[in-house]
This record gives C-alpha cells, sequence and structure tokens, in this order.
C-alpha cells in the first residue's frame, strides 16, 4: 500500500508495470490517472495544485484504509502531485489489485470520488486573461452518497 | 494559543497563509467571530461559511466543533483534488 504526494512528474507506464508486474495474489489490476485538461477556450497555461502539507497524506491514507476495509484488496497505489502543471501533464493515478475485478473496479471509483471532495488539494488555473480557482461542483459531494 | 493556516482563495483573501493566534474562543464558530472582528480581509474571507471547510488537527470538522486542546485549526475552500 502506497501513498506519493509529490511535486515532480511520475512516470505513469512504469508505475502501472511495477504494480502489475510479479503478482500471483491478483488476478486483476485496475488503473486510471487524471490529466490536466485545457479550457474549453483552448487557453489554460498551466494548472498549479496547492496542498496541505501532513493532512493530504492522513486524508489519502484514511481513503485508502476505508477503501482495503471495503473490498478485498491485495494492493494500492495512490500518486497525487502538486505545483504547477501544463495542458497533458499527469495530475495523479490510483491503481488497486484485487483477486476480484468489481472489487478492483469500484474500489478505484471509490478512492476517486472521495480524493476528490475529501482530499485536501485546490486547483487554480492560470490563463493569458489570469487566474482562477477552480470551484467545487455539487455532483463531486453528491457522489459520496452512493457509497 | 493555536496555529491558524489557511489555504486556496482564503490565503490570497487573508493575505498570508498562517499565523498564530491567541485566542479563548470556545468554537471555531467564536474563532471565526473573533477574526472578522480584527479586520475587514478576515471579514471578506469569512463572509459565506457555507462555501468553507474547516480541520481541527488535520482531520475535517464543522464550524460548530469545540477548540479545547486543538493545536491547529486551518480554513480552506471545498477541495478539488483528483
Amino acid at each position: 500500500m502506497t501513498v506519493r504526494v509529490q511535486e515532480e512528474p511520475f512516470d505513469f507506464g512504469a508505475e502501472a508495470n511495477a504494480f502489475a508486474t510479479g503478482r500471483t495474489d491478483a488476478g486483476a489490476v485496475v488503473t486510471f490517472t487524471g490529466i490536466v485538461r485545457d479550457l474549453a477556450r483552448g487557453d489554460l497555461d498551466r494548472m498549479v495544485i496547492e496542498h496541505y502539507p501532513g493532512m493530504t497524506e492522513r486524508a489519502l491514507e484514511k481513503i485508502e484504509a476505508d477503501a482495503r476495509a471495503r473490498w478485498d484488496l491485495r494492493d494500492v497505489l495512490i500518486i497525487h502531485r502538486y505545483g504547477a502543471m501544463g495542458p497533458g501533464d499527469m495530475i495523479m493515478m490510483v491503481a488497486t489489485a484485487s483477486p476480484h475485478r468489481v472489487d478492483a473496479f469500484e474500489a478505484a471509483e471509490f478512492l476517486m470520488d472521495f480524493l476528490k471532495s475529501r482530499a485536501p488539494f485546490w486547483k487554480k488555473e492560470i490563463t493569458q486573461s489570469g487566474e482562477e480557482w477552480v470551484a467545487s461542483k455539487a455532483e463531486d459531494e453528491d457522489a459520496l452518497s452512493r457509497w | 494559543m493555536v496555529d491558524v493556516l489557511y489555504f486556496a482563495w482564503v490565503r490570497e483573501r487573508i493575505g498570508l497563509p498562517k499565523e498564530q493566534v491567541e485566542t479563548s474562543a470556545a468554537t471555531v464558530r467564536d474563532l471565526v467571530a473573533e477574526l472578522c472582528a480584527r479586520e475587514e480581509r478576515y471579514a471578506a474571507a469569512f463572509a459565506d461559511l457555507e462555501s468553507l471547510r474547516v480541520a481541527l488537527d488535520q482531520d475535517l470538522t464543522d464550524f460548530d466543533a469545540p477548540l479545547a486542546g486543538v493545536r491547529e485549526v486551518a480554513f480552506f475552500p471545498p477541495m478539488t483534488g483528483g
């Protein structure tokens, strides 16, 4: 079980391979990665992610422990970046390993839902014309109620 | 004395990331009232508590939570990770 909060980029392929390779205990690995999306106007210069050092790690570890209590998981990986990144850059990834496909898929969705609105990260979008904090969406909060 | 931390637009509106506050406030809501009485920038940041979240010693809680024994209070907007 690994939680990493880091400024530097990560290699999604290498991380996914290292996570999935050599397993005999889990027949299913699911990965998700979040990527910086350009704005509809196509003018995003960069995204800056702020976080709350200390609480971030605690929150991610709690979300991960909640997922492990609920599904049959043999391993979990969460990587989340902070700092400045450009359109197309990878922000974060999660990976889950389970003997069963459904557990791996559901746990990955659960991790993502809680990570979005319970881990202390804040995104700011910066364009030529200014900068704006990304507002949270009601549906992100609503998504938690399905669990 | 508690450490008070601000993040994202709360930090920008108040103009600093962290400060030590001498307070005898019983709850988070009382602490917010004390801060708002200090200066306009606090009142501006705390104008709508519905749009804010609070953590005590790095655990999310609500504005009615008691402050007894708490060392670190953090105020921030709803989170936008992922």
